[in-house]
């Protein structure tokens, strides 16, 4: 059991590249952490410097009150499940489990008592005696789960550990792996580059951009008060319409104090649209023409181009074409394709950032 | 399921077998058979007269003491090529793996002995350690040692392992790097965090995954040691002194080429033969299955 503190951490590579460029943040004991972010953030290597497998180039890392910069992975009481499993391809099942308690001197007995308590809860008890290629990939996955919790250590480190699985099982093995820990109450810190993953496991989610973190804070929060542009549009799918207030139309629309504000780009959530005519007061009004529609059955998205054609805003991922608006609606009853259409949000559902989309204004 | 090509002209998959078959015909199977049937006849010198003499050149072969002295040399030389190759290859190849700076050119400069044909490689050598002119044997003779693999023994033998054992590195090397790269980092990684030191990791996880690749090897250094060390032995030591490194390679040679005994010599072939094929027989029948994983 045990806090895992960053303090100003930082990777600088021999080249001079610098992959993590100062992250603070704590995670409590028990707590559930996600790291997600697009490829190349640097999620995975900050993961891999808590475990040790990366070097630390400035800063501190602290796991259970002790900083654990210069101490051996092996050492820093920490187990990790890696995105390809990393299983021990000659070793049974058992053996792949035994293997860190045998490292560590424990008696064979006990050994054994842990291994089998391990394959009861993740239901490997029939497959002790397998080699991992004899496995489908969600019990080798079970198999990783099982080495990391026999060892019983103080934090559990997840490299995308469902990204080589099916939809299916990714869905069933992530309900999993948030029970056996709520269970075990071993404090987690778990990289995903999926956003739905990241909302429904974690309860701090660290966003990550370019070596640098976003935002942090607990997932709802961070869904209803991103605090950039590029949180705006990674946490949520289909992602928040973001448009430039440079136009008069929008601007006009917009209560005093706003327009007065620092504020450069508006951003609203494609669910909090409502097809209608009536725009109640402090909320905006858009006119569309439907491009395309997707009915997914509980729900329909419309996509539509604003009438007055506007420069979109460059903010990477999930990003829209230019003047292109994503509308959430309930039910499969929608607008015809060509139709033109008003939108309306309310004022509480419109989200301010500046024109740079590194600050949120309102 | 495999799926199998059905071919309209009944010649066309004859034809295209028949390069590799040709090749294997006329290389390997009727030289083969006219090394039997030569091992049945006893010939004169000069060729000219070669009478039917049954199983006479084997009986003569299994009396003759030399003979088993040259299975031991061969047991004593291969034993000792083989381990030494594949252990230094597997050590150098170890280092190599490391993200070194220099690790390309360490690389190029260990697969350079390869490309070293193995007289060539003898006479090197033979020179390195000439007991009067040597650049290397003055500072043995230096240490006190009375270096001189013309005259003893063991130093012959020792000589010859080197030589063999040099050449042979480069490419062990190369297979046992591209076996260390093919395992994956994670592995290790997860070693490294279930508590494993380096060395416990590179016993427990690494040797391990390697074996399939030490498996062939063996295989491929056990008949490297037995057929193509004739070059080296033959610019090195001739066999000598006095037949200590005299395999059962190279009495096929001295005896055939230099002493005229052309029954003898391929009597010895056919039973050097069959020992090769026998001992990888076993290897794939019983240290194959142990290398799967």
């Amino acid at each position: 059991m045990a806090n895992v503190t960053l303090r100003n951490v930082r990777k600088t590579y021999a080249g001079g590249f610098e992959a993590i460029k100062g992250i603070d943040f704590e995670v409590g004991d028990g707590q559930f952490c996600v790291l997600v972010g697009p490829s190349g953030c640097g999620k995975s290597t900050l993961l891999r410097m808590v475990a040790g497998l990366e070097t630390i180039t400035g800063g501190e890392i602290d796991i259970g009150g002790r900083v654990v910069n210069q101490i051996e992975p092996a050492d820093r009481d920490i187990a990790m499940v890696f995105q390809n499993y990393a299983l021990y391809p000659h070793m049974s099942v058992y053996n792949n489990m035994a293997y860190g308690l045998r490292n560590r001197g424990m008696a064979e007995a006990e050994i054994k008592t842990r291994v089998e308590e391990a394959a009861r809860i993740l239901e490997l008890g029939a497959m002790l005696d397998r080699k991992p290629r004899q496995l489908s990939g969600g019990q080798r996955q079970r198999v990783a789960m099982g080495r990391a919790i026999v060892r019983q250590p103080k934090v559990f480190l997840f490299d995308e550990p469902l990204s080589n699985l099916d939809a299916k099982l990714r869905i069933a093995m992530r309900v999993e792996i948030r029970k056996l820990q709520r269970r075990l109450s071993t404090t987690s810190i778990y990289v995903t580059h999926d956003q739905l993953e990241a909302m429904t496991l974690a309860d701090i989610l660290v966003v990550m951009n370019g070596g640098q973190v976003e935002q942090i804070g607990n997932p709802l929060e961070i869904y209803q008060k991103p605090a950039t542009t590029f949180v705006a549009s990674f946490i949520g799918a289909p992602p928040m319409n973001l448009m430039p207030l440079r136009s008069d139309e929008l601007k006009s629309q917009l209560t005093g104090d706003i327009r007065a504000s620092a504020a450069g780009i508006l951003g609203i959530r494609p669910e909090d649209f409502v097809i209608s005519n009536e725009r109640g007061a402090g909320g905006v009004a858009l006119g569309l023409t439907v491009e395309a529609i997707e009915r997914v059955g509980a729900e329909t998205f419309v996509y539509g181009t604003r009438q007055k054609e506007e420069q979109g805003v460059a903010a990477t991922p999930g990003e829209l074409p230019p003047g292109e608006i994503i509308v959430r609606i309930p039910g499969a009853v929608g607008p015809a394709i060509g139709e033109r259409i008003r939108v309306v949000a309310a004022g509480d559902k419109l989200h301010l950032f500046t024109a740079d989309g590194r600050k949120r204004v309102g | 399921m495999e799926k199998s090509t059905v071919f309209n002209n009944r010649l066309l998959p004859y034809l295209l077998l028949l390069p590799q078959l040709v090749i294997t015909v006329v290389f390997f199977y009727w030289p083969a058979s006219q090394a039997i049937w030569q091992s049945f006849l006893r010939e004169d010198a000069f060729g000219l007269v070669s009478e039917f003499v049954g199983l006479e050149n084997y009986q003569a072969l299994f009396a003759q003491p030399e003979y088993y002295r040259s299975m031991l040399t061969t047991v004593i030389f291969s034993t000792l090529v083989a381990a030494l190759s594949l252990s230094i290859a597997l050590l150098f190849a170890t280092q190599a793996d490391k993200n070194l700076k220099a690790a390309p050119a360490y690389k190029t400069l260990m697969i350079w002995p390869y490309a070293v044909a193995p007289a060539v490689a003898g006479v090197l050598w033979f020179f390195m350690f000439q007991p009067s002119l040597g650049m290397l044997s003055r500072p043995l003779r230096g240490m006190g040692l009375d270096w001189n693999p013309l005259l003893n023994e063991n130093h012959a033998m020792i000589l010859v392992v080197m030589a063999a054992v040099w050449k042979q590195i480069s490419y062990n090397f190369l297979f046992f790097l591209a076996g260390l790269q093919a395992i994956p980092r994670s592995v290790l990684e997860a070693g490294a965090i279930d508590g494993a030191r380096p060395l416990r990791r590179f016993w427990t996880i690494t040797f391990p995954l390697l074996s399939p690749t030490t498996f062939f090897l063996l295989v491929v250094n056990i008949v490297y040691v037995f057929f193509d060390t004739f070059g080296i032995i033959d610019a090195v030591t001739g066999g000598g002194p006095a037949g200590a490194t005299t395999t059962m390679v190279y009495k096929v040679y001295a005896d055939g080429r230099l002493g005229g005994d052309l029954g003898g010599s391929a009597a010895q072939s056919v039973i050097l033969m069959i020992i090769v094929i026998a001992l990888t027989a076993i290897q794939f029948r019983y240290v194959e299955r142990k290398v799967q994983y």
